[in-house]
């Protein structure tokens, strides 16, 4: 695959081969870390061995697959059969958020965090049957590619373009930190310095080779990510049912759960719905929306179907990316259903602040690794003292559930220790994490560094640019790209979650209704395509940044559409109070009270921003068709080129120049 | 290029569009609406609305997707508009 002509013909006809044998050899690693583990080589070494080589390999095939042509660059070639593509979109779209959070989240949440399984999969009957093959036949390099050609000009390209980047670079921001938390647990890194070693491993894959090289680390990381999710679900679905099926099981781990919550008496059931963390049923169902939406609406998702040789691969494709993205969804709530049955069970067994250290030292150690990760009786865990010294202050003797806070985005990657596997199911799991935060970050950079090298500088600045130079320019703004991501990562900004739900909201108003009604209604024009995406995005954008950074005064904007209590508008008032009140040097400490406050009730109707989705999707829709309909209907050539994007037979409609 | 032909092609891609929407509706969020009195059925440990949004709309997308793929590609060809 070094060949940098036609040669992939010969590659891809032995790609079943090729990755099979990776996968046996991933395998023989696995088995071969269990055994020098067990000759005593210490569990710090097994960690680097487990990234090192995984690594590796990445970059590797990334540097195999360099390229200087752009067709392959950009969209490897067209060659991509629908069953690799399925399995590269399925890395793609698993983030570390899916891998590293989500059972994290559910293990939070119980029923309600079921939004985000829901979510993250049904989004891909939308990309199905609405947008992709009818990309994949116009054969767009970018989304605003296919933008600009259907709604004739770079005004549409540069919304497009700036509604990509809003969401793509949050999102790659949360791999990125990802990439961090793992290398600092794993490898005893500072968590600066573990976000740059992340950066490193993300570069060389997607630098050299652009999609091509991507695509084929997608693949290879889909096949570790997928068995270091598996593998520890089966061990606990075995150690505790007998039976390997964790998917099966679940059912027990249920009914097992609901005993011990009864036991302990925990009020509110793992599986009850509309009850964890604010989720009333309509934010549970507005959540579920907006990820829906969302994924048909990512670019970096889409622009994998402009891979497949033909419109049809593009559909069937879609199945794949469905089938390999279910594999993971499904186990999670198993996952999180056996490590919270795991945790009732310690505490059940009687755990007090002097036993804990023997029989959960690992809380220790992630408490040690970040101090937000592990707080028992209210403070971080990071030593026997410090926990005795927080639990006698609240007068706690025995830890009950409630007692300790595990942050979300910890428990798959401490479950291993948690159950008590040994450690190099920790490495894999490790190793799984990586994979899944460095291939969503490759998809994610390549799309920001596409459409700032294809649509700003090819299409915008200079349409005479030579291929050699363009692609110099993409390969330098996608190191700079990531360069930034990785600074505003190192920051910590937020949790993983929360960061990568905001991009679909951005997405889904944004670029949704542009990309559906530009296939599915010709009435659309580019008046209202622009006006649509512009109010959209804006309105969501306004939601997002009002209700979480300017909420004091979104709040006394908008108190009539709250649903803030009356205790809580009492309360927003006397902190309101305290703050005129306070000294100079206090003033900062009210502030910060007032505005953490008015958080909770900064909301229209009582929608979380989570979801801001929920009102920039149909005022984008609204805005669009009502504006189409004011101003002149599109040419007899549009018509005609709408028409011709429908059916899947005839040339792809937007060639390479200077191929 | 509106032939008739092209007519009925995209008629029919539609009309399959809807039915596909209107499964994805039902599957995405209709039935999670009952969540609480499917709870009350319980099947193998599992109550049926957790095990609903846990699995059993995962594997109906699965499956609607694969069939919409096959049904898809049927009107392609038998409209002569499938690629070669």
């Amino acid at each position: 695959m070094a060949n940098t002509t036609s040669g992939g013909s010969d590659f891809t006809a032995n790609l079943g081969r090729i990755y099979a044998i990776y996968t046996g050899g991933f395998i023989a690693f696995i088995i071969l870390m269990a055994i020098i583990s067990a000759m005593g080589v210490p569990n710090v070494i097994i960690g680097y061995l487990f990234v090192a080589f995984t690594i590796t390999i990445y970059a590797v095939i990334g540097i195999l697959s360099r390229t200087m042509q752009v067709g392959e660059y950009y969209v490897a070639g067209r060659r991509v059969p629908a069953i690799y593509n399925g399995m590269a979109t399925g890395a793609d779209w698993m983030s570390g958020a899916s891998f590293v959070g989500m059972a994290g989240t559910l293990y939070l949440l119980g029923y309600d965090g079921l939004a985000f399984v829901l979510g993250w999969t049904g989004g891909y009957v939308l990309v199905a049957i609405l947008v992709a093959p009818y990309l994949r036949k116009f054969g767009a390099y970018t989304v605003p590619d296919f933008l600009s050609a259907r709604y004739g000009g770079n005004l549409a390209r540069f919304i497009g373009v700036i509604v990509l980047f809003s969401c793509s670079f949050t999102y790659v921001v949360a791999q990125i930190y990802a990439t961090g938390i793992i290398s600092a647990r794993f490898l005893g890194l500072d968590f600066t310095v573990a976000v740059y070693v992340g950066l490193a491993g993300i570069l060389v894959c997607s630098m050299l080779g652009g999609m091509r090289a991507v695509t084929w680390t997608q693949v290879a990381q889909y096949i570790v990510l997928i068995i270091a999710y598996l593998i520890p679900a089966i061990w606990m679905s075995t150690v505790k049912t007998g039976i390997p099926i964790p998917q099966l099981m679940q059912g027990q781990a249920l009914q097992g759960i609901a005993a011990l919550e009864a036991a302990q008496g925990i009020a509110v059931g793992h599986a009850t719905p509309f009850s964890h963390g604010g989720y009333n049923a309509l934010n549970y169902f507005l959540l579920i929306l907006c990820l829906m939406v969302g994924t048909a609406s990512l670019p970096h998702v889409l622009m994998r179907y402009f891979t497949t040789p033909s419109v049809r691969e593009a559909r069937v494709s879609v199945a794949w990316s469905l089938l390999f993205i279910f594999l993971l969804y499904f186990t999670a709530p198993a996952y999180a259903a056996f490590a919270k049955w795991t945790m009732l069970d310690l505490v059940a067994s009687g755990l007090t602040p002097e036993n804990i250290t023997e029989k959960a030292g690992w809380m220790m150690r992630w408490a040690a690794a970040d101090n937000a990760l592990v707080q028992i009786c209210g403070k971080a865990a990071v030593d026997a003292a410090a926990i005795a010294a927080a639990c006698a202050d609240q007068g706690v003797t025995q830890i009950a559930f409630s007692n300790i806070n595990l942050n979300p985005d910890m428990i798959v990657l401490a479950t291993p220790e948690m159950a008590g596997m040994p450690y190099v199911i920790s490495g894999l799991v490790a190793a799984g994490g990586l994979a899944a935060a460095l291939s969503t970050a490759d998809g994610l950079l390549l799309a920001i560094a596409n459409a700032l090298s294809h649509d700003i500088y090819y299409k915008m600045i200079d349409q005479n640019a030579p291929t050699a130079r363009r692609l110099v320019v993409s390969r330098v703004l996608l190191v700079l790209v990531a360069i930034a991501a990785a600074y505003v990562a190192s920051t910590k900004p937020g949790d993983i979650l929360a960061m990568v739900s905001w991009a679909f909201s951005l997405a889904a108003a944004g670029l949704f209704p542009a990309l559906v009604l530009g296939v599915w209604w010709k009435r659309t024009n580019s008046a209202g395509a622009v006006a649509g995406m512009i109010a959209g995005f804006g309105l969501c954008m306004y939601y997002l940044l009002g209700t979480r950074y300017g909420a004091v005064g979104f709040y006394e904007m908008w108190s009539g559409l709250s649903t803030a209590s009356p205790e809580a508008i009492a309360k927003f008032v006397d902190l309101k109070a305290a703050v005129a009140a306070a000294a100079p040097d206090a003033q900062a400490a009210a502030m910060t009270a007032l505005d953490k406050h008015a958080q909770t009730m900064a909301n229209w109707w009582g929608v979380k921003n989570l979801s801001a989705a929920a009102f920039g999707l149909p005022v984008g829709f609204l805005v669009m068709i009502v504006v189409s309909l004011l101003t002149k209907a599109p040419s007899p050539a549009m018509q005609e080129f709408i028409e011709e994007l429908r059916v899947p037979r005839g040339k792809q409609m937007m060639e390479e120049k200077a191929a | 290029m509106a032939t008739p032909d092209r007519v009925s092609y995209w008629n029919k891609t539609r009309n399959l569009m809807f039915l596909m929407l209107g499964l994805w509706v039902f599957f995405g969020y209709i039935i999670h609406m009952f969540v609480v009195q499917l709870n009350n059925i319980v099947i193998l440990g599992f109550p049926l609305g957790y095990y609903m949004a846990a699995q059993g709309s995962l594997i109906a997308f699965v499956v609607m997707l694969f069939w919409f793929a096959r049904k898809q590609n049927g009107i392609d060809e038998e409209h002569g508009v499938a690629e070669d």
